[in-house]
This record gives C-alpha cells, structure tokens and sequence, in this order.
C-alpha cells in the first residue's frame, strides 16, 4: 500500500508545517524551502552599501585562493614563481592536469577516494535515517539515555584511538587497504541527531500509526513511509557526509601509503619532491578539489540548506 | 474451525485488524505476537548499527589507547607488548618535544579559532541582512570548507612562499621586507592558522546564521523601543540568543585544534613536515604522535601522546566550564 492512501488530519498546524510537501523530490524549487521551518525569522532589514561591501570582500576572500589555483595550475613554473605573480590564468591548464595526473598518481587516488567517500556517506545516510526514525518516533525503554550517548559520541575524537585501530587493522590484515578507512566511519553521531530532528518535525504521528493498524512491521513502515519523506535531508546529509570522507587526512595517512592512496593523501607526494614544480603542484590540488567543487555548484544551496538546518536544535 | 499453521505474511495487504482485537484465530494470536515483538525490538535494531560501530572503531580503540600507553611496542612488531608501567609518560613529561608541541597546539589553537569564530559572527550578521545574492554569498563563503585539506594546505603554502609568494609581494607594495613564513616561528603559526581560518569561517558562520534566523523578532522590537542601537541589539539580543551555538562551534573548534595535523604537515613540505619545521616551531600534537609511531616505530609513546591529548582536551572543556560559571556570576 502506498503512503497516499491514509488520511491524515493534520493536528498541528503549525505556520510552515512540513508535512505533504517535502515528499517532494531532493530538488528544491523556489526559495525558503528549508527542511526545518522556524516561527520569527530573525531580522528582516535591507543591507546597506556597506555590508555588501564587507561580503563581496568576505567572498573574495574565499573564493580567490582557489581562482589563483586555477591561474597557477595553467602557467608555467617559470611565471608562476616571477614577481609580481600572474593573475590570469595562461596556456598550460591542460598540459598541466595531464603531468599532475601522472605524477601523482591521481587516477588511482580519485578512484579510491570516490569508493571511499561513497560507502562512507551511503552507509551514514542509511543507518543514520534508520536510528534517527527509532529516536524520533518510537517508543523504547532507555530511548533519552541512549540518545544523550548518542550526542556524546560527539565529544570523543576519533583520532585519539589512532595506534590501536591501525593494530587492529593490520591483524585484520586491512593495511594499507581501503575497508581500514571505510569502517571506522560508517556512522555518525551528527547524522543520526541530524535526522532525528527533520523527522521529529516532517513524520506525522499519525502516519505512523496508521501504517501500525494496517499491520505494517516497523522495518515495513520505514520502508514505504519513512524513506519518502526523509529523501530531502537524506540527499544533504550524503553530500555533507561526502565532502567531510574524501576530506578526512589523519587516519587515511597514517594507515594507507603512496601505492594505495586517498586525493589528500596522494596530494602530500606533490609537496614532497625535491624537484618543486610549483604550476603541477596547483595542478594536483585543483584536480582533488575538483569533485567536490563541482558537487558545490550543482547543489551549493542545498549543502548551504543542508549545514543551517543541522545547526538549530529544535 | 480450521488452524493453519502457516503464518501470514507481515502486513499482508487489507487485513487492517486493530491490534488487541481478540479474535482468537491461531494466525491472528501469532501475528500478534510477531507485532508485539517487533514493536518491542525493532527500535533497539534500528539504533543498533550506530552503537556498534561507534564501540568497535571508537571507544575501544580509546579505552586500549591507555593500555598501549603502559607498554613498549614496536611498529615492525605489533604483537610483543612489553610492560613498563609508566615510563612512556615519566619520558614524555621529560621530553622538551612534547611542552613544545603542547605550546604549539596550544598558540596555533589561539590564533585559529579565536579570529575564526569572531570573524565567522561577523559574517553571519551581514548575512542576516535582507539581501540580494544572499545564496550567492552563502555558497561563496561555504566553499573553502569543500576544498581538501590537501589542496588548501598547497595552495596557502604558496602564497605564504618567501620569494615569489603573493602575500610578501603584496606586504613589498607596502614596504614591508619579505618575511621567511617557514622559518620564523611565529610567521609559521599564523600562516597555518590562516590556513584553518580560510577554511573554517564560512562553515561557522552559517551555523550562526542559523541561529541568528531563529531568535524570536519581538525581542527585537523590545529592544529597539527601550531605544537600543543596532549595535546594542547585536549585542543585547543576538549574542544571547545564539549561545547555545556559539557553545557548541567553540567545542568543536577546539577538538579541531587539538587535533591540528594536515596543514602543518603539508605546510612543511615532505620530508620536514612530520617534524613541524627544522626546529618543530610549528610542530603539534598530532605531528608528534604520528613522528613517534610511524617515524621513530615507537607505539607505545604515540599512543601517550594520544592519552596526553585527550586529557588535554578535558582540561580545556573543564576551564571553559569555570570560565562560563565565572562570566555567568559576573553577568
């Protein structure tokens, strides 16, 4: 049966509600389509010149390392390292791609960093939902407690277990392998409350419990009730989880090496010679940053959306 | 009156039977049965997976980090633990590596999140402004944070280069002699901060941003007919209103200064990177639990420095506590 079929009295029909339309595909359209909606929405007064000014200042500065990557990577060594600096990009972009490709072994970093990333953010995405559906709406004893230690998991850095995990993963006989880098983060904290609080909001009770008279089991009504209304935040979550997974250094560099790298890790063998071409060095970095860069263009507002709504505890 | 035995299929379509409704059919009892049951553990297997994870990969490798840090263990031989008590942190405590590293992670922390935060509720306000372009400037300030450590790390080394870096040609258009960012401890430190803060502040801001959209507008309207500026209001309603997360981006900051590795490292460039420098001026923590273990093959005292970081960490939240307690009083 589908979700359509049951009537649902809206109760609570708070200004804003969530409820028919984010079931809706991941897209949003239009503007102020937020996954949490907030009564009193702050301030409303126009900027002035001045706070334009200070912004268009703000993104200059943020954006403009990465255009100087870009003029960089597409010069020769030479120019590159003439003052004063060049500030338009020349020639060579795509000579240069080709050399850092090679050099750094690129291919095999972006492959394994994709699969990385993949697993990592799909994995996150569904038992986040999973866990945030059963704190959301279901009722089971110690349900608070075992959510506080949920929220404390926050506290406790991964990194800290460094040299017993790299133990564990070479009895496991996981060095330098790509499941050593996957498993430790297949979860995570911030998902779960993250999903938890959308659902806490957009699930209707009342869904619930009607799958519940219709004799769905609980893994039913995740399936055909849930995961249609938590398509949104699950797509936000993914890329977030995504960019934070083929960001991730530390452990990634410490138990692969150069023959199986990461994009971060291949990235550190193009500081490392002592033969320094700086242009293929911008290379390197544009060409890792690149997947992600492309993903911000396509769903930069939704990653934007995806960051303010995880921030407000409801 | 037949008894199948066999069970119905969960759910099955178009038998809405209310639960509880006593007919008492063999079928319908057990379906019942496998209804309470599912009600009563699914939750538990749903939350399941998360625990589990978290436990094998997290906490035990935290609890059996101190346990390494009682032994001597080598890289090539993982397997020989030999005891010896405290004396990785005896040698720790003696080591001038270590009180460097602490000072570094301590300073570069400083020098990273404070500018960081302030600048990130900065932005936040003018983002908070009715604006045209507003996606536009969100998504610009955002992007740093989806740029890789790596690449980041490349980029900003370049720019902070001492012969032909953009940052000292731009300090020569001023006057100012071109500064050796490598080799001068405190140039180092602020060029890694600024590696942090590039990164960071965008982030940071937005969840402000977030913050800011939620704080109740007749508060404003209060304020603005007791006669407070704009300024006032800022810091009368928006600051107060925001605590909570300005709370939560100081803790999270922190345990990202703590634990401060990629930049300094790339920024180090190759070989000289584990070490933070040719004299460790910038050489952190996590450099020096990944020179011990991986470089000098000494587990034992790589994971003393993870325990030493991690209680460092808990002494930090404890003097934000008092800290909080103090100005709450004050207040």
């Amino acid at each position: 049966m589908t979700t359509d079929s049951i009537p649902v009295r809206a109760t609570d029909a708070r200004p804003g509600s969530v409820q028919k339309k984010s079931r809706k595909s991941a897209t949003p359209g239009g503007r102020g389509r937020q996954l949490f909606r907030h009564p009193g929405a702050g301030r409303q007064h126009h900027a002035g010149p001045v706070a334009y000014i200070l912004l268009g200042i703000a993104a200059l500065f943020s954006l403009f390392p990465l255009y100087w990557t870009m003029v960089a990577a597409s010069t020769d060594n030479t120019r590159v390292t003439q003052t004063p600096p060049p500030f338009l990009p020349g020639p060579h972009l795509l000579e240069n791609l080709g050399k850092a490709w090679q050099d750094a072994a690129l291919g095999k970093a972006m492959l394994n960093s994709l699969i990385v990333a993949g697993v990592i953010a799909l994995s996150t995405v569904l038992f986040a939902t999973l866990a945030g559906f059963a704190f959301a709406k279901l009722r089971f004893k110690g349900r608070n407690i075992l959510l506080m230690l949920v929220i404390g998991t926050m506290l406790v850095p991964p990194q800290l277990g460094v040299v017993p995990l790299f133990m564990m993963m070479t009895e496991l006989g996981w060095g330098q392998q790509l499941p050593a880098v996957i498993f430790p983060t297949l979860v995570s904290a911030v998902g779960v409350f993250f999903m938890r609080q959308y659902l806490s909001e957009a699930l209707p009770d009342e869904l619930v419990e009607a799958g519940r008279v219709d004799g769905a089991h609980s893994l039913r009504i995740f399936w055909s009730i849930v995961l249609p209304i938590a398509r949104p935040p699950m797509a936000v979550l993914f890329m977030i989880t995504f960019v934070h997974a083929w960001n991730d250094f530390f452990w990634p560099f410490i138990v692969l090496d150069m023959s199986n790298p990461t994009v971060p890790v291949a990235l550190t063998q193009l500081s490392a010679g002592y033969v320094r071409d700086q242009s293929l060095i911008m290379a390197g970095a544009l060409l890792g940053t690149l997947p992600l860069l492309v993903m911000f263009i396509v769903f930069g507002r939704q990653i934007v959306g995806g960051i303010m709504q995880g921030a407000v505890k409801g | 009156m037949a008894i199948s035995t066999s069970t119905p299929p969960d759910g099955a379509p178009g038998a809405a039977h209310p639960a509880g409704s006593g007919s008492g059919t063999e079928d319908q009892r057990r379906s019942t049965l496998l209804h309470r049951l599912d009600v009563r553990v699914a939750p538990y297997a749903f939350v399941a997976p998360f625990f589990v994870v978290f436990a094998a990969f997290s906490f035990y490798p935290l609890i059996y980090t101190s346990w390494i840090s009682l032994h001597r263990v080598e890289l090539s031989t993982l397997n020989l633990m030999e005891w010896v008590g405290f004396d990785n942190y005896t040698a720790l405590w003696d080591d001038d590596r270590f009180w460097n590293a602490l000072l570094n992670t301590f300073t570069i922390g400083v020098l990273s999140t404070v500018p960081q935060l302030l600048m990130a509720l900065g932005l936040a306000h003018l983002l908070n402004y009715r604006l045209r372009g507003s996606t536009f400037f969100r998504v610009a300030v955002l992007t740093p944070y989806a740029t890789s450590v790596g690449a980041a790390a490349l980029v900003f080394t370049m720019l902070f280069e001492r012969d032909f870096g953009m940052i000292n040609w731009m300090l020569s258009l001023v006057g100012v002699d071109n500064i050796d960012w490598d080799n001068s401890k405190w140039a180092a430190q602020t060029a890694i901060s600024t590696i942090v803060i590039w990164r960071w502040t965008g982030y940071n801001a937005l969840l402000y941003l977030a913050a800011m959209q939620a704080v109740p507008r007749d508060r404003y309207e209060a304020a603005a007919l007791d006669g407070a500026s704009r300024w006032q209001q800022f810091l009368m309603v928006t600051v107060p209103g925001i605590r909570a997360t300005i709370v939560f981006t100081i803790v999270l900051s922190t345990i990202g200064a703590t634990q401060l590795f990629g930049e300094p490292l790339i920024f180090g460039q190759g070989p000289n990177g584990v070490t933070g420098g040719a004299d460790n001026q910038y050489q952190t923590l996590g450099l020096l639990l990944y020179e011990e273990g991986w470089k000098n093959y000494q587990m034992g005292r790589a994971a003393t420095v993870a325990w030493a970081m991690f209680l460092l960490l808990i002494v930090v939240f404890a003097v934000q506590q008092v800290v909080k307690r103090v100005l709450a009083r004050r207040a």
